[in-house]
């Protein structure tokens, strides 16, 4: 029931779009029918709530995964830059969350023992720590974690592209440990309560929303329905982001670097500001999807924060196209679909069919490694290419046929 | 008298960043000797662990420096083809030869296992280049970094399968006994890595810098197109640069796990990246540089797991090296010789 009333909303409003000359009819149903399933897909008959091929919770990771394929997509693949620590905002935007939704904040010297500040927050006043609202943390998180891609940025985007890889790896990989060792600093300060985590991350609050009939005051942690639609809107709203900077001045200079960054900066693209930017903003993805995975979880543990989240990412990012907005967002969905649910799912079938014990879960890392091989190689441009390098394809071709022709 | 240029006579001016070099040089050496006063006695003992850890690096650094030379690439997937090579020499040895403990004949069996190992590795590298990275020679950059971060990935899922996805003791068949110095205890496994890895090192300058081959290699590294024009092979020499780097890779391999008793999957991972390092500061495409930042970030790592004076210790050990490989890229990319290459349009 929910299914069809939403399919029928989204095909009216594609059909509007349609007749407004916005979209063409292929491009409007398509768009219709996604936006549909996206909205009524904790509802539809094959979700269930804990196990079988579409558990709930997958369902909201691969909604925060999106978000952060659409972050990395920014940087890798409008601006061309590649980054192999992108865990590092992921990570930064967790711990925002957990510093201010959590009781963290009496551990950390003593001279703050008796720290209870709350603001606008869901949790009970009784609780010490600081605790502020969600909606004021994810703004927080997006302001540090672009203010940390902007630190890690500015050094190091002078390099060419394969230093760059690996300065951004080496990030990645500094900063968990940073974190995992800041729990004994000089003075007894404990900053990140070290291997223990920091939790339990305060329950989100819907704030005056809660007057609309079905949506919570707060949302408990079992309600990954409201969770899953609270990041959809994150995930829209980074949508449009994205579509509109990439047509903006911003997204053209971005791509002119990505194809030739020597040529770019004789056209007078300032090279360093415009690599900044796209870190930044896709650092805000990172950002606000590290805080967002705080609250889901409710323990911000330092283990969460390793190489392989970075490359999962880039998964996403190449399977689904780089460049591409959607492909994003699909190579997100595929990618952590198979790494939470459909891995085991397939493997218990086929130990099932075949009646042996086989641990799929350990083809995991092989997987991902021979996506972006196999991505590589054959199709670099990715499931859905993205518009421009379709045009740079057929016009490759095109140079082709004319010197044959030539010839 | 006029031809003589006028700056002849002044004296050499520093720059602000030669400055900061000497003082960040002055830093290095006021904490080795805070630390060598600290405690005498673990200094030495720990400069011959990070001395014979760095013989290692050294090896799998040389891999990424020559690959980088000839095409550019960093090798991602270096790092876990080391880690390979240590779990089969590892299975080759205690499974299959059931050589557990030290003795004359297990000293026999551990060197053909090392030269299998090593020729098992060289053709794992080759069949790499040659199906992943030799069709996106001419592809836009990103290509062939992603693949090589995509192979480093197989290559670790191939080391769940044949050694666990946890770590797994291995049995040594190095001697474990220590030799007395006074009152300081060098353990014997740390020298005999050393001795086994200098003639290694030595061979291979001795391949690049005289034999015909190594001439034509180096001929590939400096102009591909030119040396195409002189006739030489350049897929062939490509390969036998990354047979080279992977016969050198699988000997660090069997010398790692036989030194420290345990390998692990993702052992290549870090290793590789700490490798990786120890290129960068000795000049990515530099083969004596590579050595001796190998040597280098060796006794930086040991020092620093020893925790003396102002060196933070272990759990530290990972932002110490990987804070070195982000300041030397940032600031001397040549590395600690080279100077600064402009890059070519």
């Amino acid at each position: 029931m929910v299914a069809i009333t939403t399919l029928a909303i989204f095909l009216l409003v594609a059909a509007g779009l349609h007749f407004l000359n916005k979209a063409s009819l292929q491009k409007a149903a398509i768009g219709g029918v996604a936006m549909a399933v996206a909205f009524a897909l904790p509802h539809l008959w094959f979700t269930t709530e804990t196990d079988g091929y579409l558990p709930l919770f997958t369902i909201v990771l691969c909604a925060v995964y999106a978000l952060f394929a659409l972050g990395l997509n920014i940087v890798v693949g409008f601006a061309g830059l590649l980054d192999l620590g992108y865990v590092a905002f992921f990570l930064v935007g967790a711990y925002v969350g957990a510093w201010f939704m959590s009781d963290f904040a009496v551990n950390v010297s003593k001279h703050t023992l008796t720290m209870n500040f709350h603001f606008l927050d869901a949790a009970s006043h009784k609780i010490p720590g600081i605790h502020l609202s969600f909606w004021i943390v994810i703004v927080i998180a997006g302001i540090v974690a672009a203010f940390a891609g902007v630190v890690i940025g500015a050094p190091t985007l002078r390099l060419k592209s394969d230093y760059l890889a690996l300065v951004t790896l080496g990030f990645g990989e500094i900063l968990p440990e940073v974190f995992r060792n800041s729990d004994q600093l000089p003075g007894n300060l404990n900053l990140t309560n070290g291997t223990k985590g920091i939790g339990p991350v305060d329950r989100v609050g819907m704030g005056f929303l809660h007057i609309i009939p079905g949506i919570p005051k707060t949302i408990v942690s079992s309600d990954y329905r409201t969770k899953y639609y609270v990041i959809l809107v994150f995930c829209g709203l980074f949508v449009w982001v994205s579509v509109k900077l990439r047509d903006g001045r911003l997204g053209r200079a971005w791509m002119a670097i990505r194809e030739d960054e020597l040529a770019a900066s004789l056209m007078g693209v300032p090279l360093m500001r415009t690599k900044l930017w796209s870190y930044a903003v896709g650092a805000v993805a990172g950002g606000v999807g590290g805080a967002f995975y705080a609250t889901i979880v409710g323990t911000v543990n330092v283990d969460t924060f390793t190489f392989s989240f970075s490359i999962i990412v880039l998964c996403a990012v190449i399977l689904g196209g780089m460049g591409n907005v959607w492909g994003a967002i699909l190579g997100a969905v595929v990618i952590t679909w198979f790494n939470y649910t459909g891995l085991t799912w397939i493997g218990a079938k086929i130990n099932n069919a075949a009646g042996t014990k086989f641990n799929f879960i350990n083809l995991q890392f092989g997987l991902f490694g021979l996506v972006l091989v196999l991505m590589m190689l054959f199709r670099p441009e990715g499931f859905i290419p993205a518009a421009r390098s379709k045009q740079v394809k057929k016009a490759e071709q095109q140079t082709l046929a004319n010197l044959e022709v030539g010839e | 008298m006029s031809t003589v240029p006028a700056n002849l006579f002044r004296r050499p001016q520093l720059t602000l960043m030669q400055i900061l070099g000497y003082a960040v040089l002055a830093l290095a050496a006021f904490v080795v000797v805070v630390a060598f006063i600290d405690g005498p006695r673990t200094f030495v003992q720990v400069v011959v662990i990070g001395f014979s850890n760095g013989a290692l690096y050294a090896l799998i650094a040389l891999g990424y420096t020559m690959v980088y030379g000839i095409i550019e690439l960093i090798n991602f997937a270096h790092g876990d083809l080391f880690m390979l090579g240590s779990v089969l020499a590892a299975i080759f040895l205690e499974e299959r030869l059931n050589q557990t403990s030290s003795s004359a004949k297990a000293w026999m069996l551990l060197a053909v296992v090392m030269i299998a190992v090593m020729a098992l590795c060289a053709a794992f590298n080759v069949t790499i280049e040659k199906l992943a990275y030799r069709r996106l020679r001419n592809s836009p950059k990103l290509a062939p970094l992603i693949t090589a971060v995509g192979v480093s990935f197989i290559l670790q899922n191939i080391g769940i399968f044949m050694n666990g996805s946890a770590p797994h003791s291995r049995a040594s068949v190095l001697p474990q006994s220590s030799w007395h110095v006074g009152a300081i205890d060098i353990r014997l496994k740390y020298i005999v890595v050393v001795l086994v890895t200098a003639p290694l090192l030595l061979l291979m300058t001795w391949i690049v810098q005289k034999t015909r081959i190594g001439k034509a290699m180096r001929a590939t590294a400096q102009d591909r197109d030119a040396s195409l024009l002189m006739g030489i092979n350049v897929d062939k020499m490509i390969s036998y640069t990354f047979a080279l780097g992977g016969a050198l890779a699988g000997a660090a391999g069997t010398m790692f796990v036989q030194v420290n008793g345990t390998t692990r999957y993702d052992a290549g991972f870090r290793l590789g990246l700490i490798a990786f390092t120890s290129a960068v500061l000795g000049g990515v495409g530099n083969l004596l540089g590579a050595v001796i930042g190998g040597v280098l970030i060796g006794l930086i790592q040991g020092l620093n797991d020893s925790g003396l004076g102002f060196f933070p210790g272990q759990k530290w050990t990972q932002t110490v090296l990987f804070g070195i490989l982000i300041m030397m890229i940032i600031f001397r990319p040549g590395g600690i010789f080279g100077s600064h290459q402009q890059e070519k349009v």
